[in-house]
Parts: structure tokens; sequence; C-alpha cells
């Protein structure tokens, strides 16, 4: 067993308290990109009405057909009546559109991401381990794993609407994991060393960081339907910014995409999580605390697939059980490790 | 997402079946037309879920309340501490969550809906499989998947020559082609790939089944056990040799096969690095000796947590540890009425440790102690001892004795670590005069009255392992790993069905018209159609966009 590097682990901890600060800056220039959206997309709306009848009116016209908004492409001029009830390209695709505050988030998001990924390097080096033994790495490690997540997606998809609530989500955690479970570098106990540590934490670690991206997006989901139906009732606009974000349908089928993702990753934590309870405890299943909600976790995934397939469970309800489940998973990372006993009491507090 | 509005007839034809019956039957529904309805309900769909989101509704108490199986001495406790509500709660199973008939009820009913979900789909896709692709629809266009391409008079290419060309570039994507009316004038094809997504669905659920059978076997077959074993100690795999035996349902003692583990050395070791984990343990380590059987060569191993020992079909697994004081208690007649090391049950990190001696064989009067072991005393402020480190630093035994009936005779099952004083009369104490007994290692103390004397001679570690026996284990294993593997192709192949339709303009260009369809969630759809476009045309020689004229909506939008 190697040695602990405090010094190694100070400066771990420092990396962490710039990530952190360094993504608090991107939240804030995401979040501009969102304030700033009326003023793109006005600039937008004017160019579709200068190029009366090309393109960006029949992307517009599909779009309101699928949101079940009143269809009148034939009008082309929505800037000043403002029924357009969606821009962004429900593709999630990249648009030709300049959008500079959402390029110096997700520049600062990529920099705050490799600033947090020396911490949590340097504190797995420190401690000569990975670094994923109690709640304050599961938290800085799990945050990175959400960032990285988050970037590797915006490569292929522009996703940078749900920046903020990424954002929000990566500091939340960080700021969790420095005040309320800060743990300093040290050594494993037993019951933890092993190498199914290093398998079954990684990936419950990999499918929570989906989760949290999916999460996400069927919040905005939730609250872009919800804005379909008004504005489809021909009421005001009242979340101009919503504007930036897909449909509804286009975020339900990506969020669908990613949580099939999660779930295979969550039915292996489950799995691995068995076999590594025979080889500490002597059976695979006991109903421990951790068990019940690692197994809960998993129906209740198990019941957004089906209610996938299952006639009017599709939509909202879908995207509520999707959030239901996320919220279990929080539950089981926060509560059930802290105040539950059972065998997993290895919070490390 | 229309056809995901669809599915929910998939694999559900016996329903459509007997709804038109149900329409004839409306009237007088008549008992079989009731469990025909009620069966039809359960295996529906939408009942699935309903199960599926109530079973982890039904979960969730397990790890609010205390379970018996685990923690049966929690459990006692819980209802000591709540009489007004706690016998209610028991009423309702609450401490027993997962073998309820409620939770039973739950599951039984949704793994009942399973099989009436599996069987009709097994029997559907079976038939599938052997049957043409569906018939082309007559408008392709209308599909979410739509193009078409030409082909040029000038490669004197016909309508049908054009159909098989397209027949072989689909079978090169592994389609299964049935083309139609080849010599007619309008010619078409019908074609469908992916019947591995419905049965990677159709394993997922059967080894969903196989994982439920299989703890139950080991529920029937197994048997779990608990050993306590000082070091020195030798464990013998008979019934007697357990302090803790819970057989399966199905038991028999001969199973048992007669190895021995003797326990030589226990060696643990702390934490002297860290500041705020100072004193942890970071290593458990027991050398033991191990027998297959009474007459077979020795063995020296290791058992570790996370490291089980596999012996004579079971598993011995490192579960807890603690020091064993030895102790020598001499009698009021003088003689050596207990001598050996005494588990103490650990309570803290730092090892403080619950002691009860009990010493049935003192005469005249059975003695009992209770008290703590202490591996590094010190004295706090208040003058009370305490243990500052889990080394044993500084061991000490802080005691009170008894005399009188140990109560052991009256045949009611007794816990080693616990005094009953009902019928005791104490010796020492901290109220008494002549107060508690504090003994360090290697001091003997003289009880008052004559009554005798006790000696911590010195300490030994020990540990509790479980020993346990599990045939569903593998198999439990294996389904799993198989529903794995049935989840992944069920959810990454796509099931697809394709039709493509040529004929031969008057000016002698062939003109085809192509059209896809998704059965199931499948965003790679309008990727497969830009493929099947781009193979069309190198094989024809065309050039263009990739995905042209693909009608529906934006590509790929997943
Ligand atoms: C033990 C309870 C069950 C569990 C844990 C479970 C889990 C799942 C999961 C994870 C999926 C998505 C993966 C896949 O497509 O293969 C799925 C799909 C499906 N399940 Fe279940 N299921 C259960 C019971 C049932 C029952 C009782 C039915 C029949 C009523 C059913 C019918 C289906 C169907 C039709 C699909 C395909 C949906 C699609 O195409 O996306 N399942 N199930």
């Amino acid at each position: 067993m190697p040695g602990l590097n405090f010094e190694l682990g100070s400066y771990s901890e420092l990396f962490m308290l710039l990530a952190a600060g360094t993504y608090t800056v991107a939240f804030i220039a995401f979040a501009w990109d969102l304030a700033k959206s009326s003023a793109t997309l006005r600039a937008i709306d004017e160019r579709a009405a200068r190029q009366q009848g090309k393109a960006t009116v029949t992307v517009a016209a599909k779009q309101l057909v699928g949101a079940g908004a009143p269809a009148a492409p034939s009008s082309g001029t929505g800037s000043a009546s403002g029924t357009t009830a969606v821009t962004a390209d429900s593709s999630m695709r990249y648009s030709g559109e300049r959008r500079a505050p959402a390029r110096v988030a997700v520049a600062l998001t990529i920099l705050a991401a490799l600033i947090h990924g020396a911490g949590v390097i340097s504190r797995g080096f420190a401690a000569g381990r990975v670094p994923w033994g109690n709640m304050y790495e599961f938290l800085t490690t799990g945050a990175w794993l959400v960032a990285v997540v988050f970037l590797l997606v915006l490569l292929r998809r522009d996703l940078r609407f749900v920046g903020t609530f990424v954002m929000a989500l990566v500091i939340i955690m960080l700021v969790a994991a420095s005040v309320a479970f800060w743990t300093p570098v040290g050594h494993l106990v037993p019951a933890l060393q092993s190498y199914w540590l290093v398998i079954h934490v990684s990936i419950a670690v990999l499918s929570s960081a989906l989760f949290t991206l999916t999460f996400s997006m069927s919040v905005l989901q939730l609250l872009q339907s919800r804005r379909e139906g008004q504005l489809a009732l021909g009421r005001d606009d009242k979340l101009m910014f919503m504007r930036l974000v897909p449909d509804a349908l286009s975020l339900e089928n990506f969020s669908y995409r990613i949580n099939t993702i999660a779930f295979v990753g969550w039915t292996f934590t489950l799995m691995f999580g068995a076999i590594w309870a025979e080889k500490a405890w002597g059976r695979f299943w006991g109903w421990d605390t951790k068990e019940v909600w690692t197994f809960v976790i998993w129906v209740v995934y198990a019941g957004y697939l089906h209610a996938r397939a299952t006639r009017g469970w599709t939509g909202t309800r879908a995207a509520w059980l999707s959030i239901v489940g996320y919220l279990c998973v929080v539950f089981n990372f926060t509560i059930v490790n802290q105040y539950f006993n059972g065998l997993h009491s290895y919070s490390g507090l | 997402m229309t056809e995901t509005v669809k599915k929910p007839k998939r694999g559900r034809k016996p329903e459509g079946a007997s709804s038109s019956r149900q329409d004839v039957a409306v009237p007088a529904l008549g008992p079989i037309g009731m469990l025909r309805w009620a069966w039809t309900q359960l295996t529906s769909m939408r009942t699935a879920l309903l199960l599926l989101l109530l079973l982890a509704v039904a979960a969730v108490p397990g790890s609010l309340f205390p379970q018996r199986p685990a923690n049966p001495a929690v459990v006692t406790q819980y209802l000591k501490d709540h009489a007004d509500y706690g016998p209610w709660l028991d009423k309702l199973q609450l401490f027993d969550v997962y073998s309820s008939y409620w939770f039973s009820a739950i599951y039984l009913l949704l793994f009942i809906s399973l099989i009436g979900c599996i069987i009709p789909r097994a029997r559907a896709h079976w038939k599938a499989l052997r049957t043409a692709p569906p018939r082309t629809p007559r408008r392709i266009s209308r599909l979410p998947q739509y193009g078409t391409l030409v082909i040029p008079a000038a490669q004197g290419a016909t309508a049908s020559s054009a159909l098989a060309d397209a027949a072989a570039v689909l079978k090169g994507r592994r389609y299964r082609v049935d083309t139609r009316d080849t010599d007619g004038e309008r010619p078409h094809l019908g074609a469908e790939v992916g019947y591995v997504r419905e049965i990677g669905n159709l394993v997922f659920h059967t080894s969903l089944v196989g994982v439920l059978v299989s703890v139950a076997i080991g529920g029937l077959f197994g048997y779990s056990g608990q050993r306590t074993l000082v070091e020195g100690e030798t464990f013998v795999n008979t019934l007697v040799g357990y302090d803790q035996f819970s057989p399966g349902t199905d038991f028999q003692s001969a199973w048992l096969s007669p190895y021995s583990v003797q326990l030589d050395k226990f060696d643990v070791r702390y934490d002297r690095e860290s500041v705020k984990q100072f004193g942890q343990p970071i290593d458990f380590n027991a050398s033991v000796t191990t027998k297959d059987s009474p007459d077979a060569p020795a063995q020296k191993q290791t058992l570790k947590v996370n490291d089980p020992l596999e012996i004579g079909g079971t598993g011995l697994y490192l579960v807890g540890n603690g020091y064993a004081p030895v102790i020598t208690v001499r009698d009021g007649k003088g003689n050596v009425a207990l001598q050996g090391p005494v588990p103490a049950i650990p309570t803290d990190a730092v090892y403080t440790s619950t002691m009860v001696i009990k010493v049935p064989d003192a005469q005249p009067d059975q003695l009992g102690f209770v008290g703590f072991f202490l591996p590094a005393a010190q004295l706090n402020d208040a003058g009370i001892a305490y243990s500052a480190d889990p080394d044993p630093l500084k061991p000490q035994l802080n005691l009170n004795s008894y005399y009188g009936d140990l109560g052991l005779n009256s045949g009611s099952p007794q816990n080693v670590y616990n005094l009953d004083v009902k019928n005791l009369k104490q010796l020492n104490g901290r109220d008494l005069p002549a107060k508690g007994i504090v003994l360090d290692a290697g001091q003997t103390y003289k009880l008052p009255d004559g009554k005798g004397s006790i000696t911590f001679d010195g300490l030994k570690r020990f540990i509790a392992i479980d020993i346990r026996h599990n045939p569903g284990q593998v198999p439990a294993l294996i389904f799993a790993l198989v529903a794995v593997g049935g989840l992944v192709i069920s959810l990454y192949t796509g099931r697809r069905r394709a039709w493509v339709r040529t004929g031969t303009a008057e000016d002698g260009r062939v003109m085809v018209e192509y059209g896809l369809l998704a059965r199931g969630e499948d965003h790679g759809l309008a990727r497969e159609t830009a493929r099947i476009r781009k193979a069309l045309q190198e094989r024809w020689g065309l050039d263009g966009p990739a995905g042209g004229s693909t009608a529906g909506t934006p590509a790929d939008n997943g």
C-alpha cells in the first residue's frame, strides 16, 4: 500500500476550488447566453423576414407543426408576433448562428474541466489509489464526469442550452464536496480494498453523470411542453429564453437515448455490486439499504423505458419518471449514504 | 414518434384477437370471459408499468424500518422502543418487507404478467421469423423515410433489373427480402432486418424469470452460518461447529462436508499516516490452516475481507473481528473454574468492547462478570476509563462481578453475550464498597467474601466468519449476464422495414422509390436510409447529394 502524499492532496484541493470558480464563470456565461437569446433570436427573425420563404421559414414551420402550434408558415414574418414556438434546431446540430457568450461559456467549461481533471487525478496519486473511496471523492470525481460527458456530447450535438443547468449541478456537487463532505487524503478501509471498487463505483458514477444530463433535459422538456401548450392556445410567450431550447419531442427523444445508455450502466452497477457483495459478505443480495435504493432506481428507470413504449405514458409522464429516477439517485447518494445504517457505511465521515 | 404510438400493438396479438371476441361477449361476460378479461388486463403493457412502479414503491419501506433477516436484534429493540405503534407495523410486515405478503404479491403478479407477455410475443415472433416481410404499402411516400432515384435510360436498366439490384443491396445489408410482381409493370419488394431486436427483448425478459428462479433455488437449497474463531481455535464444518446456523427450506445436514479451518494468527494494521482517519483499520489478515477432510493434508491459506476462502462447496467470509482476553477464574474453593479466551464484542472504532464472562462451573456459587475491555486504557477528566486507540497499547478489563445462579440449567436458550442478573447478587461495582474490578494484563483480582479470583492472563484476537453455500448464485449470475446481453441487443439494434418499388418511364429511365419504417425506438433510421441510398447510387453509378430527396423529419433527430 503506497504512502499518502499530503502535499499533493492539498494541491488537489486547490485545483478543485479553482475549477469550481471557473465553472461559476462558465455558468454566468451560459446564463448570459440564455438572457441574450431574445436579442439573438430577434436577429434571426429579422433575417428570416428579409429572405422570406427561404429555408429558415420551412424549418420553423415544421417545428410549429411538431409543437402543435397553429401552423402559419406562409406569414413568414413571425418576428413581431413572437408566436414562433421554437427556434433552436430540433436535431440539436450546430447551426450557423454565432453565439459569442455560448462559445465563451464552452471554452471556460473546457478550462474548468481540465483544472478539475488535474484535481481528480492528483487526488488519486496523493492517495495512491482510485479517487473514489468516500463521499468527497464520489462527488468531486462524479462532478468531473458530468462536465466531461457534457463536453463530449457537445462535440456532436449542440446542447449548450442545458449549460446553465449542468454547470449549476456541477458547482453544487463541488461545493457540497468541499463544505459538507470534505475528507483529507486517506487509505481505504479493508471493505473497500477490492478491484470491484474500481469497476462498480466507476460505472455507478458514470451512469449517475448521464442521469444528471437527462434529468436536466427532462426538466427542460417539461418547461418546453408547457410553453408549447400555452403558445398553442395563443397565449404570450413567458419563457422567451426557451426559444434556444429544442422542442419537447426532440428533448424527449434525445434524453431517451442517453437514458438507455445510463440504464445499461446502472444494470451493470447493480450486477457488479451484487458480485462484490458476494465477495465481501458472502451473499449477493441482502436488501441492505444501499441495495434497496440501487434496486429502486433500476426499477424506476425500467418503468421509464416501459413508459416510452406505452400508449399515454410517453412525453410528460415519461419525463416525470426520468426526474423521479434522478431524485432517487440523489437520495441514494446523500440521505442513504449518511443517515441510513447499513453495511455500506463508508461515507468517510 | 408514430412508431412509438403504434408499438403497444406489438406482441399483443392475443389481445387484439380477444378484443374482437369481447365485443361479441359484452352483454354477458361469464366466468370464462371474466378470466380472459383479467388475463388481458394483467398482461397489458400498462399493467406491467404500474406493477413495476408499485414494486419500486413497495421496496422503499424496507430501507426505512429495520429488517428481521438482517438485524433481528434491532427489530426487537425497535419494538421495545415503540410499544405503541411498533406491533402495528409488525402486523403490516414492515419488518419483513421482502418476504411480506404484499411485496410477494406484487412481484409474483409482475412475473406472471411477464410470462403472460413473453409467451404470446415469442409465439408471434416465431411466426414472424418464418413469414415474408409485410406487403408493400400503396403509397411508399407516406413512410417516415422516403426517397427516389432515377436511373438514366443510357444504362439500359429495366424495372425488374433495378429491383433485383435493390434486393441485392438490401440482402447485402442483411435484410430479409421478398420481391413481388417482378415481371409486372411496377415490381416491388418488402424487406425487413433486425429480428434480433425482439429476440433480445424476449431473452432479456425471460432471463429475469431465470434470475428469480435462481434466487428461489438458493433459498431452498442453500444454507449459512456464523462462527467466531479465536486464534488457535479450529472450526469443523459440522452442525455443532456453528455458533448460529440458518438452513434453507430443504437443507439436509448430510450436505456439510467435514472440512476444518484453524485460525493461526490474525493481524490488523491501522492507519498511522493520516490525521482524520488515524487509527482506522487498513488491513485485516487471517492466517489459517485448512484441511478438506480430517485426513487430508493441511494447507496454509489467508483469509481477508473481499477475499473469501472457497472450501468444501462453501465460501468462508471474514465479516468481523475483535479481542479475546485470556482469563482464568478460580472459584471459592480455589479450583480453576474457567480458563481461556473470552471474545469481547467491539462497540466502536477504538475497540471499546463489551465483555460477559459466565463461570457455571464455579463452586459453591456460580460466578458472572460484565464490563468492558479497553485495548488502550486511559482515564478521562471524570476518572472514567476509555480506550484511546484500537491497538493493544494498554489492555485493561473493567468489570463488575456477580454470584448466584446463572440460570443456565433452566434449559431455555441464552445469549452468551448477555448476563441475566435476575437471580444473581452483585459483588463488585462502582457503587459497592468493593468497587469495580480493574485489571491490567497479567494482574489478578481477589473477589470479595472469598468467592474466588480472576486473572487477566493475556490477549488474543478473534474473527467472526460467515460460512455460506448458495447453489442459486452461479445460475443467477449467468441469467443476469444473458439478460444484459439481451437488453443491449434490444436497445441498440433497429428493427426496420424497407420497401422499394420500381417502374420504367416512357423515355426509358427507371424510376426507383424506396421507403423505410422503424418498429420501436430507432434513432438510426435516417442514417440507415442514407446508407441504402448511397449503396444504390454506387450500384447504378449515380451521383448526387447523399440524403438528397429524403423526406420526413430533419435527419436523425433521435
Ligand atoms: C420484471 C419486470 C420487468 C422488467 C424489469 C422489465 C424491464 C424492461 C426493460 C429494461 C425494457 C427495455 C429494454 C428492452 O427493450 O428490452 C423493457 C422493454 C419491454 N418490456 Fe419489459 N420489463 C418487465 C416486465 C414486462 C412485462 C410484464 C411486459 C408485458 C406486459 C413487458 C413488456 C415489454 C415490452 C413490450 C418492451 C419493449 C419496449 C420497447 O420496444 O422499447 N415487460 N422491459
